[in-house]
């Protein structure tokens, strides 16, 4: 949790303009968040990471492809396809280009919840998908 | 699931196989290569051939992206103009239709059906190990790169010709 809060202060402190990078990333969607929530305060880890796991009314929680062990490849629930892992330390080119990280989300979040993910639970899954070493 | 009901579909499942096979190999891969989808439509299977299905069921895949076998594959539309001409441009000539409606899927056509009943067992496909006729790198693997050759084809472990 100080892990998030942490990379949350330093990313804020670089603009969110042109997101190219998970902390620009994580920035952006509590600046969002905020926005939409003025009660709210920061990412967290152990929310992100409870997101991630849980089912949300349908088929699929994130680790039915992703896994519960982001740092590891996963694989597509369905096809089998092999997905490459996760979460930033693993992985170098994930959050780093803005269309292909929203293509995502708006995808997986309609699969997963039924609808959009909230800039709060973005915030929350990215944050703990950085927790990870 | 039995498209060879009859010895003249059985005649016209044979010669859209030759056919298939003869004009196949390179265009197959030069098809799969084309940068836009490759990254929109590799990312939870392989990319399939265009060849393998018409124009018009291509049209109709494209059509439902928003619900595409259970998952969102929703694209913006200049991406999804640009992935329908590729489709299009590389479809099969030969009509994949079911019912008077255009066929969404490659393994239920009746060439792929009569391609792979030969050598394989029917319960082939719900081996853990394939999961999926879909799945055609289980089995083809260089399938990512549009190769369906006998030199690459390698039955999973555990999966025998009958
Ligand atoms: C049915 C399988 C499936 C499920 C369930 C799933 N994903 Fe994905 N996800 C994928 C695939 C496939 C990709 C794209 C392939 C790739 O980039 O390796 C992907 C890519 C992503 C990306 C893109 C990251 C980047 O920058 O490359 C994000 C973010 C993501 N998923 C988040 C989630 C979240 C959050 C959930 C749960 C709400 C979730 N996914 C559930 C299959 C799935
Ligand atoms: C978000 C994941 C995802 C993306 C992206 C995706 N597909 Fe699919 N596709 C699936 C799933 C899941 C299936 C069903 C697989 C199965 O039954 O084993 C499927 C099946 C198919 C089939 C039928 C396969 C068969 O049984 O013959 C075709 C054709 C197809 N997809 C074309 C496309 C095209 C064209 C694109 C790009 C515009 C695309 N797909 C992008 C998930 C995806
Ligand atoms: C369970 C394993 C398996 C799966 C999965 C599978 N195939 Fe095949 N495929 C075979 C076998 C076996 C043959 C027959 C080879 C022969 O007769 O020489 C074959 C033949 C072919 C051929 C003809 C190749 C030639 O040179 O004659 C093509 C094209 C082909 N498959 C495409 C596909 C596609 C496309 C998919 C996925 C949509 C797929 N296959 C899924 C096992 C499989």
């Amino acid at each position: 949790m100080r892990l998030a809060t942490c990379l949350f202060l330093l990313a804020s402190a670089s603009s969110a303009a042109f997101a190219e990078a998970p902390a620009d990333f994580l920035a952006g969607y509590s600046q969002e968040a905020k926005h939409a929530n003025p009660g709210y305060t920061a990412p967290s880890v152990q929310r992100g990471q409870r997101f991630f796991t849980e089912k949300h009314g349908h088929d699929w929680s994130c680790a039915s492809c992703h896994t519960g062990t982001p740092t590891a490849s996963g694989k597509h629930a369905v096809t089998g396809k092999v997905i490459g892992p996760l979460a930033p330390a693993a992985n170098p080119e994930r959050f780093t280009r803005a269309s292909k990280v929203e293509k995502w989300f708006r995808r997986n979040c309609n699969d997963v919840l039924g609808r959009a993910c909230t800039a709060g639970e973005k915030g929350d899954v990215l944050a703990y998908l950085m927790s990870l070493k | 699931m039995n498209a060879l009901r009859s010895p003249s579909a059985a005649v016209a499942a044979i010669l859209l196989a030759v056919t298939f096979v003869a004009e196949a190999d390179e265009d197959f891969r030069a098809a799969v290569r084309n940068p836009a989808y490759q990254a929109e439509c590799a990312a939870c299977h392989v990319a399939y051939p265009p060849q393998l299905l018409s124009a018009a069921s291509w049209r109709a895949v494209m059509d439902g992206l928003g619900k595409h076998f259970g998952s969102d594959a929703s694209l913006d539309p200049a991406t999804h103009a640009e992935i329908l001409r590729h489709l299009e441009a590389n479809a099969g000539r030969r009509d994949t239709v079911a019912a008077g409606k255009p066929q969404l899927r490659i393994t239920e056509t009746r060439w792929f059906v009569h391609e792979h009943s030969d050598e394989l067992p029917r319960d082939v496909w719900k081996h853990p190990a394939v999961k999926s006729a879909a799945n055609c790198a289980a089995c083809h693997t260089a399938a990512d790169k549009g190769d369906f050759s006998d030199r690459t084809l390698r039955l999973p472990k555990g999966v025998h010709k009958k």
